[in-house]
């Protein structure tokens, strides 16, 4: 995949990126050792905190870019979930805040070049998403108790049709862990091994002619992908929230 | 000679399944576009949708991020 010539050293792989390696050598990884993914996840923990900590910690009531940073996250989610999962669903607001701190901040940390993009592997998102799986289901059972279940009879329908549509339903139910996680990693990987690919096509200008057409058109092909990753970056950590309140709210009213 | 015909095999099934993209770029397209068409109309209602516009965009992407996954299993897994 990489066009530079062998001979010269620079042949790397777009999906290189995203391998997990050890921190201190070695080359086993058990569920203890510290690999880059560890470093990367506590860096992006640690500028939330630092944000929050920084930002709140003064309380000004002409806020300054710190606190107008925080505040400005802040509200935004909490609007979100009251728009999306109604009022009853602000009980879970510091759940959704978390999750979309914790994706917001892999993701523009990734984008630093040499970072790891912690949401980039499945495992990772994974987690999280059948979390909200997990969490959204064991709420709309206490809350709703067996009437949760309505969730996928839908009384609307014509009779004859609702026992199809339950299938239907329940089958679309059980993949929202999957489409949720997938989602996330998927839009990670696949942008940032544009970038690579594009990043393998720069050098060339080093090693034959065509490279003075190929060299600037990749640079500014990279620039490109990297603004439009920024964007990606914002709209699918806003995207993974989002869907967490659309699924708290079918959990708290299952009713159609 | 066999597992050479089996990676072939991989290789243009990982090229078949990256035109499920296309599809999710119709989709998202066409979404964004109906989007805007109503959001040129009643300008004022527009800013409420936004949400309801991601989730939908959301949903289409989604697919077309499956076909990707299908491709990278193809390259990478099989």
């Amino acid at each position: 995949m990489a066009e530079t010539t062998e001979a010269e050293g620079l042949v790397f792989h777009p999906m290189d990126q995203f391998i997990v390696k050890p921190l201190f050598g070695g080359e086993t990884i058990a569920w203890f050792t510290p690999t880059n993914v560890t470093l990367w996840m506590a860096v992006a923990v640690l500028c939330i905190v630092l944000l929050f900590v920084i930002g709140t910690g003064r309380r000004a009531v002409v806020p300054g870019r710190m606190q107008s940073v925080a505040e400005l996250g802040y509200s935004f989610i909490r609007k979100m979930v009251e728009d999306v999962a109604g009022h009853d669903g602000l009980k879970y607001f510091p759940y959704v805040l978390t999750l979309f701190l914790f994706i917001v901040f892999s993701n523009f940390l990734g984008l630093i070049p040499g970072a790891f993009t912690t949401t980039s592997h499945i495992a990772v998102t994974a987690v999280m998403a059948i979390l909200v799986f997990v969490t959204v289901t064991v709420i709309g059972f206490v809350r709703n108790g067996a009437g949760f279940l309505s969730l996928f009879w839908i009384s609307a329908a014509p009779l004859p049709l609702r026992p199809i549509l339950a299938l239907i339903e329940i089958i679309s139910y059980f993949v929202r862990p999957v489409s949720h996680s997938i989602r996330l990693a998927g839009n990670m990987m696949a942008g940032h091994a544009v970038i690579k690919v594009f990043a393998a096509f720069a050098p060339l200008i080093l090693f034959s002619g065509i490279g003075i057409l190929v060299t600037p058109l990749a640079i500014l092909a990279i620039v490109a992908m990297y603004a439009l990753e920024t964007l990606v970056c914002f709209i699918q950590a806003y995207v993974f929230s989002i869907l967490t309140c659309v699924y708290l709210r079918d959990a708290l009213h299952p009713h159609h | 000679m066999e597992g050479d015909i089996v990676q072939m095999g991989a290789y243009i099934g990982a090229g078949l399944a990256c035109t499920g993209m296309g599809g999710a770029a119709v989709g998202v397209g066409h979404v964004v576009g109906n989007f805007i068409l109503g959001a040129l109309r009643n300008p004022s209602a527009a800013a409420g949708q936004t949400a309801t516009m991601f989730i939908g965009i959301a949903f289409a992407e989604a697919l077309g991020i499956f076909s990707f996954l299908v491709a990278l299993l193809l390259m990478f897994a099989v």
